[in-house]
């Protein structure tokens, strides 16, 4: 009797290593803006930033027309539209239906999910950089028509930008995440802090619970250089009910959810 | 390279696919057929990894899809033409695939060019794109990575006649230089032209499968009298069973000789018998997934 040689099927190995990581984040941040949605939110972004200098230097008085005043007014559009780009990079595959091609590309979803994370970090990071060098240029034009143009700028107040714009980045993603729905999404995120704050606000049994749940007001010290632990302990304890757990939740479900 | 085996999907207690099997093997064009809601399109993305199977696995060039590192490097998947960002171009779109799969990016315009989409189609977002542009894109996608395997949803929808018959070209060239090929459909006559290997699907169970050939085969004989009465009862007396076809003929399940001498003896007049082939098949097709179809269409 002949012996039969089984070989199990083998594919060429060379084409199938994983994707890089690397690949994978400059995709995922190149998708936050090759649609119009993507690229219009980010050109808004860009005006309003412009528009917060020409604000301060066109009303503010002039000792506070320095560095670090035109920063702090800088980071306000970039906090509150940056998060919908981070809405828009997890819903967009579900409402655009995209999932299908992406997860067929890419089957480990998890990587997928770093990389739209690591995308949304280093958006935040970029977005800091670019409203610093803005203020700086705001600075300049502030003092040549008369205004502080003081440089001195809290290193701080640069280290806690960057953490406020990540965070609401990352909370926007986890929203995003949880929800899959672009409108649904955007309407929660700006809408459920927005009714937690006023319900803080308004009834005073709450009003302890506010202090350490209420992103809107834990995160008004970030704008304020130095920030003491106790500070950053509430922004920590807000950011595990708004950041962390819809991220938790939504990235369960993403990994779980059928694609179609 | 495509292996199938006992996949089955249940979603609460409806099963959608019920103990599929099949192998479709190199060089060969495999048509999947069923009526819409059969379970073609649920089977297929369990092959490719988007729905976990309730019982079952598949492979592809025998491993599981999701284990594939890069599997656009393998496998071509087009499962819904539709499934773009609206406000991408389509040159956009794959450019994210090449990237995605390591493949330069200059790749792209030949890739849209080999689907007939010429450079101002590729400068437009898909929004703007009639479906059979959809369809084309799609193809330049799943043929981007120089895949070994292909599959394909329903991939002619939209597409006119002349796609059609270039589409068929493209698969049937892929598959002659020794690439797999499953392909959807739920025209038996779009499938038919191309596909050497046929698995047939109703209600979520494999109702048929094997060599277009053999299906052929074994579809019978159309025969067709003079009087179409007599006829049926001729047939009947011989003791030969048979369904009506839309025209008046009758696919009988057996030779042309013993119907042919069954109306000799009852000096019946035939205008027409010949092997059933396609026409058979059709009528088999719409016989084995005809109540699934019902079923379907009430749920």
């Amino acid at each position: 009797m002949t012996a039969v040689l089984e070989t199990p099927p083998q594919i060429e190995r060379a084409g199938t290593r994983a994707v890089p990581m690397t690949r994978l984040t400059l995709i995922e941040l190149r998708k936050l803006a090759d649609t119009r949605a993507g690229l219009w939110l980010l050109i808004v972004i860009g005006f309003a930033t412009v528009a917060t200098s020409a604000i301060m230097i066109g009303w503010a008085p002039d000792d506070e027309q320095t560095l670090q005043g035109f920063f702090q007014f800088g980071l306000l559009p970039s906090s509150v539209l940056l998060p919908v780009l981070g809405i828009l990079s997890m819903t967009g595959e579900w409402s655009q239906r995209t999932a299908l091609t992406t997860f067929t590309l890419v089957p480990a979803r998890g990587r997928i999910i770093v990389a739209k994370l690591a995308a949304g970090v280093l958006i935040a990071i970029a977005s800091t950089a670019a409203a610093l060098a803005l203020s700086a240029g705001a600075n300049l034009i502030g003092a040549a028509l008369g205004g502080d143009g003081s440089w001195d700028i809290a290193g701080s107040l640069i280290w806690q930008g960057v953490a406020l714009q990540v965070l609401f980045v990352l909370m926007g993603i986890g929203f995003g995440a949880l929800l899959l729905n672009t409108p649904l999404a955007i309407v929660t995120y700006f809408a459920l802090p927005m009714v937690w704050s006023i319900l803080g606000g308004t009834i005073k049994a709450l009003k302890t619970a506010a202090e350490w749940l209420d992103m809107n007001v834990t995160t008004t010290a970030m704008s304020e250089p130095g920030m003491t632990s106790g500070e950053w302990a509430r922004v920590g304890v807000s950011a595990a009910v708004w950041v962390v757990l819809p991220l938790a939740l939504g990235v369960w479900r993403v990994l779980r959810r059928e694609v179609s | 390279m495509i292996t199938v085996e006992h996949l089955t999907k249940r979603y609460g207690n409806h099963p959608a696919v019920d103990n599929v099997s099949f192998t479709c093997e190199p060089g060969t064009v495999t048509g999947f057929l069923g009526p819409n809601g059969a379970g073609k399109s649920t089977t297929m993305r369990m092959i490719c990894g988007l729905t976990p199977p309730t019982a079952g696995t598949a492979t592809v060039s025998g491993v599981p899809y999701r284990r594939l590192g890069n599997p656009g490097r393998h496998v071509g998947v087009l499962l819904d033409a539709s499934a773009q960002h609206a406000g991408r171009t389509g040159r956009e779109v794959l450019s994210l695939a090449a990237l995605t799969m390591g493949i330069d990016t200059r790749e792209v315009p030949k890739a849209l060019d080999r689907v007939g989409l010429n450079a101002t189609a590729a400068k437009r977002r898909v929004r703007a794109y009639s479906l059979g542009m959809r369809q084309r894109l799609g193809l330049a996608l799943a043929l981007l990575g120089d895949p070994a395997v292909l599959i394909l949803d329903e991939p002619a929808n939209g597409l006119d006649p002349e796609g059609i018959f270039w589409m068929r070209g493209l698969l049937r060239d892929f598959a002659d230089r020794g690439g797999t090929v499953l392909l959807s459909s739920h025209l038996l006559r779009e499938v038919e032209a191309v596909a050497d290997q046929l698995v047939v699907i109703g209600g979520g169970r494999v109702v048929a499968q094997g060599s277009k050939a053999e299906l052929l085969a074994a579809s019978g004989t159309l025969v067709r009298a003079l009087d179409a009465a007599a006829l049926e009862l001729v047939l009947k007396r011989a003791g030969l069973s048979g369904t009506k076809t839309t025209d008046g003929g009758v696919v009988v399940q057996a030779s042309a000789e013993t119907i042919g001498r069954a109306a000799a003896d009852a000096g019946l007049v035939l205008v027409e018998l010949r092997p059933a082939g396609g026409g058979g098949l059709e009528q088999m097709f719409l016989t084995l997934t005809a109540g699934d179809s019902v079923k379907e269409a009430v749920r």
